[in-house]
Parts: structure tokens; sequence; C-alpha cells
């Protein structure tokens, strides 16, 4: 059985139908790639699937678990995590702050003995500062664990986003257009570095991306949505080449 | 990280040292009579509105919150402890149990109205939020003076007409008689005590913001979609940094109102005009910045009466103060002066002389 199981999910904002009929199925392990024209209502999905926003119609299951309709929380707690188009960071809270925030329902001490620094306090925050510190040593960042997240170059942000969502631990990781604004060299990077992930957290992975280098380089299989709903799906290579997406997206 | 750790533990530390270093100073200014009797009685409110300015830093710092309706829970704090004091002035003779009792429920009082209005309130954001606080603000300023309790062989009796519409037996007595207030509070707010609780909340504050909870807070702060995003609860964070917030407040109320004879809500006391005052003592102090807080409050609190020898022009240069503080906290010239002359940067350079 799939990781995560969409049928028939629908949303309608007044009198858009900004998502119909949308299908997916995604394989533990998998690579997932979801792609079309801007407007196409991608970023839409993605809210849908971690509860931003309830669906009109149709079903999500993730690992047998129906989390249809559920809140962010319970979602978050569910086993999905996400990044943003728009990087949302913890600004003013240092890196490894921020990647602890992560780490917020999964070590868990009550508020009184964080006031006085009862045992547990010193057990927990001890065991979150080493997970997060061995997350930010994968992403890289474990040199940049007291700065600023403001302070950090794009591409480190981006990065911290991805470790944070890491650190809830989840089942399945969607990206929201992870290579928005980045250079070519920047952006090969980012391709190792989302493989690195899959491979090393046997993580299942669904990102939104324009970038056709980055699609085509690392998606095993891709959704081509275009108006609300599901234009061609299957294997990368035969969706790349199906003359209805060259002409909906890729042109001639 | 252990770096960080100590860090953060260090800046505390001086949190603290600052305000036994002011209680040792001003005992040593007592202790020689070299403190006019004005300034001795501003050294407990200095303390409250210290308290009261911690507090909200924690709502419009921590939680990036705007309320503007401080006074009122402070307020709640101090008519709710005034009343408890004067109730069990007879049956708990002993002032020290007496007031500690009336501080808790003080704290618990304020911090229940800040639940209360937290819950529909905390739904809204920015300048909503600012507006419905003003308004609780000034609704339980007005409500405290129109609320008359009496007491006799009965029981309690309320009423928000008058004293003669509690219909009280002969022997009862009224205790809080409308605008005229609570009077006859026992004065158990002393300035050791006002440190104390000053300590106290201090301490609250600053373990909270490092720990989870606290975290989960600024993360709030920082971006409600993103913390919402990492599965934290935001109705429940916010509503917790509120009630804390608000219950804190409380102990500054208690303060204040144990420090009078005669406790009665006035514009000027439990007003906006107050709610303003304590976000002026915040904002001063660094939006955030707790030390900074306690540092506006006792400058700001203290400034007008030490200017009073001017007469005419003290609102005046209680002005440019204000102006001049803002400057040094925020301009970047001033920034980077402070960077360049900074106490730790000098003592650097001259172990480095040292060295060469």
């Amino acid at each position: 059985m799939a990781l995560l199981e969409v049928k028939n999910l629908g949303i309608s904002f007044g009198g858009l139908r900004a998502v119909n009929g949308f299908d997916i199925s995604i394989e533990k392990g998998q690579l997932y790639g979801l792609i079309g024209p801007n407007g196409a209502g991608k970023t839409t999905v993605f809210n849908l699937l971690t509860g931003v926003y309830k669906p009109d119609t149709g079903s999500v299951v993730l690992d047998g678990q129906d989390i249809t309709g559920k809140k962010t929380i319970d979602i978050s707690k569910a086993g999905i995590a996400r990044t943003f188009q728009n990087i949302r960071l913890f600004k003013d809270m240092s890196v490894l702050d921020n990647v602890k925030a992560g780490l917020h329902n999964s070590h868990t001490y009550p508020v009184l003995s964080g006031i006085f620094h009862l045992p547990s306090y010193h057990k927990v925050e001890k065991e979150m500062d080493e997970r997060a510190m061995e997350l930010l040593h994968v992403f890289e960042l474990d040199s940049e664990a007291g700065t600023l997240a403001a302070n950090l170059p794009y591409g480190k942000q981006r990065k911290l986003e991805i470790a944070r969502a890491m650190a809830t631990n989840p089942k399945l990781l969607l990206l929201d257009e992870p290579a928005a604004g980045m250079n070519p060299n920047e952006t090969q990077a980012l391709m190792d570095m989302i493989r690195f992930v899959r491979d090393h957290f046997d993580m299942t992975i669904l990102l939104i991306e324009h970038d056709m280098k980055l699609v085509s380089g690392i998606c095993e299989a891709l959704s081509v949505l275009n108006f609300g709903e599901i234009l061609a799906q299957g294997r990368t290579s035969d969706v790349l080449n199906n003359p209805q997406v060259i002409t909906a997206y890729l042109g001639e | 990280m252990k770096k960080k750790f100590d860090k953060t533990a260090k800046s505390n530390a001086i949190t603290y040292g600052m305000v036994i270093a002011f209680w040792v100073i001003i005992q040593i200014m007592i202790y020689t009579d070299n403190i006019s009797s004005l300034m001795k009685g501003l050294l407990v409110p200095v303390c409250a509105y210290a308290i009261l300015a911690v507090s909200l830093n924690l709502t419009v710092g921590i939680l990036g919150e705007l309320s503007l309706g401080h006074a009122g829970f402070m307020c709640v704090g101090a008519f709710a402890s005034a009343f408890f004091t004067i109730c069990m002035k007879d049956v708990i003779p002993v002032a020290g149990v007496r007031f500690t009792l009336a501080l808790l429920i003080g704290a618990a009082s304020a911090a229940v109205f800040g639940v209360l209005i937290g819950i529909p309130v905390l739904r809204l954001r920015g300048d909503y939020l600012a507006i419905v606080t003003l308004a609780f603000g000034e609704i339980i300023k007005n409500f405290m003076n129109i609320l008359f309790i009496g007491r006799d062989s009965q029981g309690l009796h309320f009423s928000t007409k008058d004293s003669v519409a509690l219909g009280l037996e002969p022997d009862g007595v009224v205790l809080l008689k409308g605008p005229q207030g609570i009077t006859g509070t026992s004065k158990d707010s002393t300035f050791t005590i006002g440190i104390i609780l000053l300590l106290i909340t201090l301490f609250i504050v600053l373990r909270l913001i490092q720990s989870r909870d606290g975290r989960a807070i600024k993360a709030i702060r920082d971006n409600r979609i993103a913390a919402e995003s990492i599965g934290i609860n935001i109705t429940k964070y916010k509503l917790m940094a509120f009630a804390i917030s608000a219950g804190l407040a409380g102990i500054g109320g208690v303060l204040y109102a144990h420090n009078l004879s005669t406790l009665t809500a006035t514009s000027k006391n439990f007003g906006y005009n107050m709610s303003i005052m304590i976000l002026v003592f915040v904002v001063l102090g660094g939006i955030g910045n707790i030390r900074g807080s306690v540092i506006a409050a006792a400058v700001l609190t203290v400034l007008p009466e030490l200017l009073r020898s001017l007469s005419d022009y003290r609102m005046l240069i209680y002005a440019i103060v204000l102006i001049v503080m803002m400057l040094f906290n925020w301009s970047p010239a001033a920034l980077e002066f402070r960077e360049r002359y900074s106490l730790k940067r000098l003592l650097h350079k001259n172990k480095a002389k040292e060295a060469a």
C-alpha cells in the first residue's frame, strides 16, 4: 500500500474551483514531483494536504491513517512536514532554536519543570540539543548554530527550513519550490541534498518545482496540474514527453 | 552550545545582580538617611511598575501581541487582593501569611481574567487586539467605580447602584464603596518585598523564555503559519503567555494596592494612561529585552520626581529624556558607538595591551 493515498481531492474558493478531482499515490521512499503553470493550484494542494484548507471533496490517507480535514497540528503529528515557497523561518531565534522548535512535540517536559529547571528539563534539553546538532550537522549548518536565522544567507535559510521540517520526524516531506531564487550551482547542491535526505532518512518526498533540470534530475514520478486538474501523471520521462504537457506548460 | 548556555545564564545573572545592587544602594541610602521622603514613597511603586513592564514585555516582546489593557489586569489583582486583605484582617492576624495569600489571590484572579479575555481576543491580531484590550482595561476600571460590596451576618452583598441598595443589616460594613474604593487596607508592601517580587517575576519570565514552551511562544511570534506547520498549538501557547503575563501584572497590582491605605480606581492609576505608560517602559527598554524593561521602568518612574526642582520645565526635560533614550537604544549610529565603547570591548583591549 502506498504511503500517501489521495483520492478525488477538491476545494472551491467562492466560484473558483481551485483544485478538482486530484488523485495521487506516492510509494514509500519515492521522490515525487508536482509541476504545472503558475496558478494551477500546486500550493493549494500542499495546503490541503497539511490542513491549512479543509477539502470540499475527497480523502487523504497517510500510511493507512485517514487525515482528511484534520487540523494542521494533528497532520504534523501524523507525519507530514513541509517547507514554504516564501521562506518562513523563526527569524529572531537562533539556528539551533529553530530546529529545537521542530522537536517540540517529540521532546516534552512540563512548564514548571522549565521554570524551576527540574531534572527532566536538563535531561530533555540535552537530548534536544544533541538531536538538533545532529540534524544541523547533516545539513552542514552546525557551525552556524548560534547565528540568528535572519542573518543566514539565502541558500542556508532554505536548508534550515528543511532541517526544521525534518526535526518533526515526518513520514512525508513536502517541499514547496525549494530551488526558487537559486543559481545553477546552488540548485545542483540542493538536488544532491534532497537525494541525500531521501537516502539518509529513508524519506518520502513530494516537491513542487519550476526548475525542469531539478525535476527531471531527481524526481522518479510526476503529476502535472493545470487549472486545478491533473493533466498527466506517471514516470518522469513519460510525463515530460507527453504532448499535452508540452503544450500546456513546457512550451514547444 | 555550552558557550551559548553560559551566555544566557550570565545575562540572567546580570539582570538579577542589577536588581539586588539597586536594593543594596537604596538600603545604604536609607540607613545613612540620604534619601528624601518623596523618593522613599516612590520605592514600592518603582518595583510595581518594573513588575508590570516585565510582564507586559512577555506579551509584547515575546508573544508579539500588542496589549493596551495591562493596567486592567493590574486593577483586577489590586482589588481582588485588597478585598481579600480587608475581609481577612481579623481572621488572619499575621501580616506575612495574609499578604502571601493576597498575592496568590491577586495573581490568580488576574490570570483568570487573562484567560477569559484571551480566549476571544487572541483570535484577533495587531490593531484589533490593541483596541479590545484597551476597552477591557477601561471596562474593568469603570466597573470597579460602580461596584459596592458589603458584609453583614448574612454574608456578602453586592450592588452596582449605591451602598444603600446593598440592604445591609445595621451592623453591616461596606467594604468596597464604588468610587471611594477600599479603605483601611493594611500597608503590607515594603521596598524589600517589592524587590523580592520583582526578582520572582524576572525568574519566572526569564526561565520561561528559555524553556521549550518559551521557544514555542517565540516561534508563534516569528511566524504563526510555520509554527503551526511543525505542530505547535497556537491557541494553547498564546493563552499561556497571555495568562502568565496577566497573572504577573496582578502581582504588580497587589504590591501597588498594599502600599496605599485607600485604593480607588481612577484613570490615573488604572486607566489607559497607565497602560500606555507601561508600554512606554517596554518600548524604551527594548521590546523583548527584559532587563531593559526594568531599567526603563525605574528611571522613568523616578525621573519626574528628581526633576521636581525644575518645576515648569519638568515635563519638557522628561520628554527630551524619552527621545534621547529612544535614540540611544535604536539609532544605528548610537548602536555603533555603544559597540565601539562597550565595557567588554575596553576590557578586552586592555588585556590585549597587557599581553603585548
